[in-house]
């Protein structure tokens, strides 16, 4: 079996990131938009583990951000999911396109 | 006591009066407004004449001429080295003599008004103003340098015009209150240029120094001639603009169309500001100057004679015709002035030559006098029939005894009646015409004659002709406190003339021994008699001789009451060819250019803003792709671009 290289780790992390930012442009529902927003961070964890690992083996400065970005992920996720409460409680939808009173 | 503050305090003290009344009078002080203004200048007047004194009999003389002293000078701006504005002191015979003369008419006024102006709304008012113009008015007359007496003129121009519109509830008394502003403004900022100039080309404002300045041959003179635009040196322009100020303020014509109007304020206002102390500003500002204008500038102290001379001609012409009194009372001030200006204009510097100069400020002094007597008896007749108007009038001589026989003496003092004061400063300044300018002395010894006619027309007009039919309750001649001041200002009237102006005031500050010479003597009192006895014929009982007269020369007459039409020529210049050509113009370009441009900005930032504005729809995802964009340019911008 092949040993997986840099480049097939970057290649499923390039291809993470755009079906993040696919689903975050295309989706109107909230909740899939937060899913694609998890998408993003974690390409971005898995560029972290990918260059850690094959460019400096001997350091752990990678995984401690790619620890951190899970933390910051968890908290935003909480918050986002709030947020999406209290807009389903007043406009009885979590559809983006529903919310759209704050312009000029 | 120190002599600066000593004369500091004349002024000072009105101001003081002026900012206690104008501060506390409506509130606190509404009964005792009047006493304390009164109270005030008489210490004003009793120390201005304590200063007369010193100054005329125990120090001003040295060696034999009446020197020039600054005994208080203050630096207050300094533009550069040398060039400052100065506050302080010029103490010199014309200065003192004015001095003397705005105290006391105004005290006299300050008297008269606690009975003629007593149940005013505004009576505290009344007297903060008249303290703010006689403060202005004395600190113009003891200004030493050329800033300083053009700060004092605005002063007096703006108390001037406080004291005009006082009825402010009367449109037009505030037309002319506004006239008289709008018009003396105009002169000044003449006055304003010719200072300029005349401070330039010598390099310093203060009088003195100006004036040895550009009066002795040097390089500051020369440097003062050299300069020429359109044909005449700097100085000469300065001296002309200068007088364009001084001709303003004194009515001259064609400036005069604002003292007419300016007989709305309150009468006691007219005598002190319009006859005795403001309109002769003008004639002393060319007396202050005068070595400059007649040594330096001899043209233009011909201009001088010669506005003098028509003004005076033109004044008396129209005051035969009309029939306010309070206008031909103005009308006759313009005339007197006239006559100063003119004495100033036929006089030269030093010795005998200066008999004119002398002459003009004899006529101020005396003039001061009986004019300011005849206003307030015309406000005591006016007080007693509530009208202005000499139809009204009539037969008051036993209604108005003290009136009459004061007013009678203030006519035969204009019209030159010896003994009577005005006859000595007349003679003075017609025998002066007579040696230096004919044509002059014809003018005038015409308008002399024309002067006694139009005083009597007045005087017979009001206290004879016809019967007067008293209506309604007996009234009396007003208070003890309006005769006080007819009584010592008829005195005034019929005494000044022996005063021997000569020995005190001079070009040069020697002596200058007036005599009399009955020949000549003789012919300008014949006219003045003439004069008296047409009026005594024409309206000493009630006829038709005066209507069959002005109907026999009736387009003459029809003209001289419309003023000769000057105002409707001011109307016709400022209405027709300045609106017009200018003002129009101009407001178009004001609204359409400059108006324009403004709104153009306004209007297309609103046009950029409305499309703009569309950026923040509200959509989340929009937002999003401006930020991805964004990122994606600044990534190619930073990889490939700016290496």
């Amino acid at each position: 079996m092949m040993q997986p290289g840099l480049y097939h780790l970057l290649f499923i992390s390039a291809a993470l990131f755009f079906i993040g930012i696919y689903g975050f442009f295309t989706r109107r529902n909230l909740i899939t938009m937060l899913m694609s927003i998890e998408l993003i961070l974690n390409s971005v964890n898995l560029n972290f583990i990918a260059f850690n690992k094959y460019l400096w083996p001997h350091k752990m400065d990678g995984l401690f951000f790619t620890v951190f970005i899970i933390a910051i992920a968890a908290a935003e996720a909480a918050v986002a999911i709030a947020i999406i409460i209290n807009l389903y409680r007043s406009h009885n939808s979590i559809d983006v396109e529903n919310a759209e009173e704050l312009k000029y | 006591m120190n002599l600066g503050l000593q004369i500091a305090l004349i002024p000072l003290l009105p101001l003081a009066g002026f900012v206690l009344l104008g501060l506390f009078g409506r509130k606190y002080l509404k009964k005792s407004s009047g006493i304390i203004g009164t109270i005030l200048l008489l210490a004003s007047t009793v120390l201005a004449l304590y200063t007369a004194y010193e100054y005329f009999f125990v120090y001003g003389k040295v060696a034999g001429a009446y020197q020039k002293f600054v005994p208080l000078s203050y630096t207050w701006l300094e533009f550069s080295k040398g060039v400052s504005i100065d506050m302080g002191i010029l103490l010199d015979p014309i200065s003192v003599m004015m001095l003397v003369v705005v105290t006391f008419v105004s005290l006299m006024v300050h008297i008269y008004s606690l009975g003629y102006m007593k149940g005013e709304e505004r009576f505290p008012t009344y007297y903060s103003f008249l303290g703010l113009f006689t403060f202005s008015m004395l600190g113009l007359v003891i200004s030493s340098n050329l800033f300083q007496i053009y700060i004092f003129w605005e002063l007096v121009g703006v108390s001037s015009f406080l004291l005009i519109g006082y009825y402010y509830n009367k449109p037009s008394a505030v037309a002319a209150c506004k006239k008289a502003f709008i018009v003396t403004r105009f002169a000044d900022l003449g006055f304003l240029i010719g200072i300029l100039i005349l401070s330039y080309s010598s390099g310093t404002l203060d009088f003195n120094t100006l004036i040895s300045t550009l009066t002795s041959s040097g390089t500051g003179q020369a440097k003062a001639v050299a300069s020429t635009f359109l044909g005449a040196s700097a100085v000469t322009w300065g001296a002309a603009l200068v007088f364009i100020g001084g001709a303003g303020k004194s009515a001259m014509f064609p400036l005069h169309i604002w003292l007419p109007d300016a007989m709305e304020g309150p009468t006691p206002v007219s005598a002190l500001i319009h006859a005795a102390t403001m309109v002769v500003a003008g004639v002393f500002l060319v007396a202050r100057l005068f070595p400059v204008f007649s040594i330096t500038t001899p043209g233009v102290l011909e201009i001088v004679g010669w506005v003098g001379a028509i003004s005076a001609i033109i004044a008396a012409i129209i005051a035969c015709t009309q029939t306010d009194i309070k206008r031909v009372l103005a009308y006759s001030t313009m005339s007197q002035i006239g006559f100063m200006m003119f004495a100033l204009g036929v006089s030269k510097y030093g010795g005998e030559a200066g008999l004119g100069y002398t002459a003009s400020m004899f006529h101020l002094f005396t003039h001061a006098m009986f004019k300011a007597l005849l206003f307030l008896g015309a406000g005591a007749v006016i007080h007693y029939i509530h009208s202005n108007e000499m139809k009204d009038m009539g037969g008051l001589r036993k209604y108005l005894p003290i009136t009459h026989i004061t007013f009678l003496i203030a006519c035969l003092a204009i019209a030159g009646v010896p003994p009577f004061a005005g006859f000595f400063s007349k003679e003075e300044i017609l025998l002066a015409a007579y040696h230096n300018n004919p044509a002059i002395y014809w003018i005038a010894l015409f308008t002399s004659g024309l002067t006694a006619f139009y005083m009597f027309r007045l005087y017979f007009s009001i206290f004879w002709n016809k019967e007067h039919h008293p209506h309604g309750e007996k009234q009396s001649e007003g208070g003890f406190s309006m005769m006080i001041p007819l009584i010592l200002l008829a005195i005034g009237a019929a005494a000044a003339g022996f005063i021997p102006f000569g020995k005190y005031v001079s070009t040069d500050g020697t002596v200058l021994e007036s005599h009399f010479d009955l020949q000549f003597s003789a012919l300008p009192v014949a006219v003045g008699l003439a004069g008296i006895f047409i009026a005594m014929w024409l309206y000493r009982k009630e006829s038709e001789r005066p209507g069959k007269l002005t109907a026999s020369i009736y387009s003459i007459y029809k003209t001289a009451y419309n003023k000769f039409y000057i105002d409707e020529i001011y109307t016709f210049i400022t209405k027709k060819i300045i609106f017009n050509l200018i003002g129009k113009p101009a407001a178009w370009f004001d609204k359409n250019v400059v108006d324009g441009l403004v709104n153009l900005t306004g209007k297309a930032t609103a046009e950029v803003s409305e499309d703009i504005k569309k950026v923040q729809s509200g959509k989340v995802q929009q937002y999003a792709i401006y930020f991805l964009v964004g990122v994606i340019g600044l990534a190619v911008l930073f990889i490939y671009i700016w290496k």
